[in-house]
């Protein structure tokens, strides 16, 4: 029976990683994202130059800003391309996309996805099932596998959109998963790798340094589960250090010998960007934005402030890069790390205090990535599977944890929406969409059917007002007037709009951590 | 899980897989001055927009024949219409008389490709959901599988949202005449088979078993009393739907007349490009059209679709079941596929749908079957550039269908159908026992071939003095294919009533 579990997920994987490929390599020409010229530039830079010049090399406006592991990948993947179009590897071919570099960069990603298969699996093992259905369709493992592997956002983010992040997020489900092991060592030394792959990740380190310090260096805890000081192994904590330096040379040796350090962290921390991403993650300054052009509208109506101190831009424009807030205090990026890292506090010092074991590094992590999403600088929208991807190991155990997901899962993935605009993929997103909302809600609700409804009226409300918002931005919007003076209006409506679930989502979460 | 959601995942699936193919690209994509069918399409709906009723059919100074002229009934040409009043709305230049020829832009793709997913979404899916949902002595499971399976056939998918046509439509109105017949509905199923004929005219390839089941019903009634009133209402229904189909051509002789020569082109020829049926294959060997008068091939095509599909059809009339009745279905429109005059590649999906039908009960063949009916429309998607795609929908069939109906186990007699012939074979061949063993050797022989032919079609250029080298090498593959299916069928409707507790109750 596990067997045929197993090979029926394989086989909807396969069946999946099929349908990618036909969903990725038909997407019309004229849509490649920038991440693709991104990655084909990134191929061209790590096959021709030297390793001296990577960081440095910028023909392109797309220039190496993810850390080595990942350019070393790009080389490796470079090594293949040139058998299928070799001049997607001259740097000078800007947004060079010919039909056999499309279907090669489609490939590689679907070819690195196979990582993020094996995470799955793995991760399955270690779902707790309350009470085996009959059912293969009941039981929690499938739920897990098809809510992992069929994930809507991974889906767009990755194939439709192009980017390598079912690997990336393979690796960090992978240490996960060796964590729950409770094989330390390797969860560390994939965790390690994963960071020099894509430095965001840093953002859940904190859960992985607590919990590795506290469970895995302290052998031991007192009998009422508190911290036992004598058991601390120097042992261990020298093998930690000793990965994580290892990896790390590794990874940076090469550029501090050639003394390009600086350069480097230059590259991977652009702080200059602005406070928010051109699409306005649905996040707590998302929010704050919005508060700030209300009240500068009220105020401008109601005559508390002086329109001419106010930049044009701010009020009838969209949305700018570096924004000035009119009313409430502008935010600095100190600001919002010193937001972060209280945000995050509650629950590493949770963990440390009453550690539950891997479960409890699961939580941690969870409210790791949201609460950074929520207050981090400059958060893309997709940041958010960052959050969901994991939650989803929890969701199929507890109903809690399942209706928290529920809420978190489909305002995360609407708010993805305006990634994809083009007519014919709207129509993609929609199908796919409610393929996942559909399986989602409907999984859960048969894993949980004894326990009662996942939701309450205020939440389904919520959601269900989720489509009528959509027809409003997609379909009645663009043929109103004010699609010309207010083009933002719809991206705004979804960001904040959001904003507000995944909030409600984030504080739930804390709330059921705390119980 | 329950079934509502389950069937709306399904719907979804079938739903995304088709979009993803119509970003594919379409039949005469970029090839001026002809083009192909989507350009036929979009003329149609030039044509049935800009000129009077009268001109439709005509060769006029308007309305050029030559060029892509309408040659389906009068529903196709009502439906171009529809579309074109929508695509007016929308831009006009689409639809312009004269200067719209050729037009190719994304947005008319993606309009054109829509028009295919809401004709599909109303006729097609809806009978495919109603049918499976109501299929008797299956489990919810099957139910969902049958339904995920059919929706998947990648020959459907491929032609209506690749090459681009509207096969759904007149499929789906036939599908909607068997659910009808399924639940004794009888004057609801000829309307939507008739409906299904005045959409393409290539459904007169199922009307031999829905004449010859309605007529076996009808008589099994009692042809003096109940039966007889069955048979003049059947008849009045029949005769009124192709009436008010035909009204605007009714009024005279010569507008009916054109339509049919427009519909059935005698004089085209025993059959066009490379397709998988005996005379092309045949011509291979000997070079029919040059030994044989036109005449002599009109009736000798004739006098060998009759003789295949007879014993099939009489047993249906005599002995009217309703699980003979899609059995016949399937071998009917197989021996019209197979020796009839000026078939098309396509028109094998006239006999994959009916065969879908059955994929519950017997998985390992219908599956094998619908591989074959994809792999010969191998010229026809390489020719439309839509390798993926089939190469990517075939095998999430195959993979669905193996998952789902676990084919590779299920092959034993019983499961085959095929007990009461080995009962009989046994009678004569004692030691006869190895039909599973055969099955699977024979099916696992074929997936590979046709793997291998797939990848050299794909790959290698075929020889200056054999140019058509894979196209006619696929075509023979897949007739030798579709003969054994005719045998293999037309040995079910002929064998099953022997075995009497074999026989299923009438599904």
């Amino acid at each position: 029976s596990k067997f045929t579990w197993s090979s029926l997920y394989f086989y909807d994987s396969v069946t999946l990683k099929l349908d990618y490929f036909k969903i990725g390599t038909s997407a019309p020409d004229a849509n490649h994202s920038t991440d693709f010229e991104v990655h084909r530039n990134w191929l061209a830079i790590t096959h021709n130059l030297p390793v001296s010049q990577w960081y440095y090399e910028a023909t392109s406006e797309w220039t190496l800003d993810y850390p080595p592991f990942f350019a070393w990948l790009e080389y490796a993947l470079s090594h293949v391309a040139k058998y299928f179009d070799q001049e997607m590897l001259v740097i000078q071919n800007l947004n060079y996309s010919s039909q056999a570099t499309v279907f090669f960069q489609r490939l590689s990603v679907i070819f690195t996805d196979i990582l993020f298969v094996y995470a799955a699996h793995e991760c399955c093992k270690y779902v707790n099932g309350k009470r085996p259905g009959k059912e293969l369709l009941e039981k929690p493992m499938f739920v897990l596998a098809v809510l992992l592997l069929w994930n809507f956002g991974l889906l767009i983010v990755d194939h439709i959109h192009f980017q390598y992040n079912g690997f990336l997020f393979g690796l960090m489900l992978l240490s996960v998963a060796r964590l729950f092991q409770k094989r330390h060592l390797e969860g560390a030394l994939l965790f390690a790798v994963l960071l020099h792959f894509k430095h965001i990740y840093i953002y859940v380190a904190p859960a992985y340094c607590v919990y590795l310090l506290r469970s895995y260096c302290f052998t031991a805890n007192r009998a009422d589960g508190s911290l036992k000081w004598s058991s601390f192994s120097f042992l261990r904590i020298t093998l930690l250090g000793l990965i994580v330096c290892l990896v790390s040379a590794l990874s940076l040796g090469p550029f501090a010998v050639l003394g390009q350090l600086p350069q480097v962290i230059s590259r991977l921390f652009p702080f200059k960007r602005g406070l928010c991403h051109a699409y306005w993650a649905p996040n707590f300054w998302a929010l704050y934005n919005a508060v700030d052009k209300t009240l500068a509208v009220v105020g401008i109506k109601y005559k508390f402030l002086d329109p001419e101190k106010i930049s044009k831009a701010s009020m009838t424009g969209g949305l700018v890069q570096e924004f000035q807030h009119t009313v409430l205090p502008s935010v600095t990026p100190l600001a919002t790390l010193i937001c972060t890292f209280i945000s995050i506090l509650p629950s590493v010092f949770c963990l440390w205090f009453k550690p539950q074991g891997p479960r409890g590094f699961l939580q941690c992590l969870i409210l790791c990535a949201l609460s950074s999403f929520m207050f981090g600088w400059h958060v893309h929208e997709k940041a958010i599977l960052l959050a969901i991807l994991p939650l989803s190991l929890l969701a199929v155990e507890s109903p809690k944890r399942a209706g928290i997901y529920l809420i978190l899962t489909t305002t995360g993935h609407f708010s993805l929406f305006p990634l994809l605009f083009t007519p014919p993929e709207i129509t993609t997103k929609i199908l796919l969409m409610l393929l996942f909302t559909v399986y989602s809600f409907s999984s859960l609700r048969a894993l949980f059917r004894r326990e009662g409804p996942l939701l309450n009226w205020l939440e389904t409300i919520y959601l269900i007002a989720l489509v009528p918002l959509e027809i409003f931005c997609e379909i009645v919007f663009p043929l109103t007037p004010w699609n010309l003076k207010f083009p933002f209006i719809p991206l705004l409506l979804t960001s904040v709009y959001c904003a507000l679930g995944i909030t409600y989502a984030w504080l739930k979460l804390y709330v059921s951590k705390a119980e | 899980m329950e079934k509502w959601s389950l069937m709306t995942i399904t719907v979804l699936l079938g739903l995304i897989v088709r979009w993803t193919v119509s970003f594919g690209s379409y039949s005469g994509a970029g090839k001026p001055p002809m083009y192909g069918d989507y350009e036929a399409q979009r003329h149609w709906q030039e044509v049935t927009y800009n000129l009077p009723i009268k001109q439709w059919y005509f060769n006029t100074s308007d309305n050029n024949l030559q060029y892509w002229g309408l040659d389906y009934p009068p529903l196709t040409a009502y439906h171009s219409l529809l579309c074109a009043y929508v695509a007016k709305l929308i831009n006009p230049d689409w639809i312009a008389l004269h200067t719209s020829r050729g037009y190719e832009s994304q947005p008319h793709k993606l309009f054109m490709r829509a028009t295919v997913l809401i004709a599909d979404l109303l006729v097609y899916i809806p009978a495919v959901i109603l049918y499976c949902c109501y299929l008797k002595e299956t489990s919810t499971k099957k139910k969902i599988a049958s339904a995920l399976c059919i929706l998947l056939y990648p020959g459907l998918i491929l032609i209506d949202y690749g090459h681009f046509q509207y096969n759904s439509v007149s499929l789906g109105f036939a599908l909607w005449g068997v659910l009808f017949l399924s639940y004794n509905w009888d004057l609801l199923g000829s309307l939507a088979f008739c409906l299904a004929i005045n959409y393409k005219h290539m459904e007169l390839y199922h009307s031999l078993p829905f004449f010859c089941y309605l007529l076996g019903k009808c008589c099994q009634k009692g042809l003096t009393g109940k039966g007889l009133v069955l048979l003049i209402k059947i008849a009045f229904t029949v005769v009124a739907s192709f009436a008010i189909c035909w009204l605007p051509f009714c009024t005279e002789v010569e507008q009916i007349l054109q339509v049919f020569r427009r519909l059935f082109p005698i004089d085209r020829g025993l059959f066009e490009d490379k397709v998988a049926n005996i005379w092309c294959s045949l011509s291979v060997l000997i070079k029919i059209k040059n030994v044989m008068s036109p005449q002599t091939q009109l009736k000798l095509s004739f006098a060998f679709t009759f003789l295949t599909l007879l014993p099939a059809c009489i047993k249906l009339t005599l002995q009217p079941s309703l699980r003979r009745f899609k059995f016949a279905l399937v071998s009917c429109a197989l021996s019209f596929f197979l020796f009839s005059f000026q078939v098309h590649e396509k028109s094998i999906l006239l006999v994959s749908i009916p065969v879908c039908l059955m994929i519950n009960e017997i998985p390992l063949m219908c599956t094998w079957f619908l591989l074959v009916s994809t792999f010969s429309l191998l010229p026809l998607l390489l020719k439309d550039g839509l390798l993926l795609a089939y190469v990517v929908t075939t095998l999430a069939f195959l993979t669905v269908c193996a998952t789902f109906f676990s084919i590779f186990e299920k092959t034993s007699e019983e499961d085959l159908q095929l007990k009461s012939l080995s009962l009989s074979i046994r009678a004569y061949i004692p030691s006869f026992k190895a039909f599973p063993k055969i099955i699977k050797s024979l099916f696992i022989v074929s997936l590979t071939l046709m793997g291998i032919l797939t990848s050299m079609s794909a790959t290698l250029t075929p020889p200056q003095k054999l140019p058509d080298l894979f196209p006619v090498s696929v075509s023979v593959v897949s007739c030798v294919h579709f003969l054994f299916f005719l045998m293999y069928f037309n040995a079910i409707v002929l064998w099953d009533s022997r075995n009497g507790r074999n026989q299923k109750k009438i599904n």
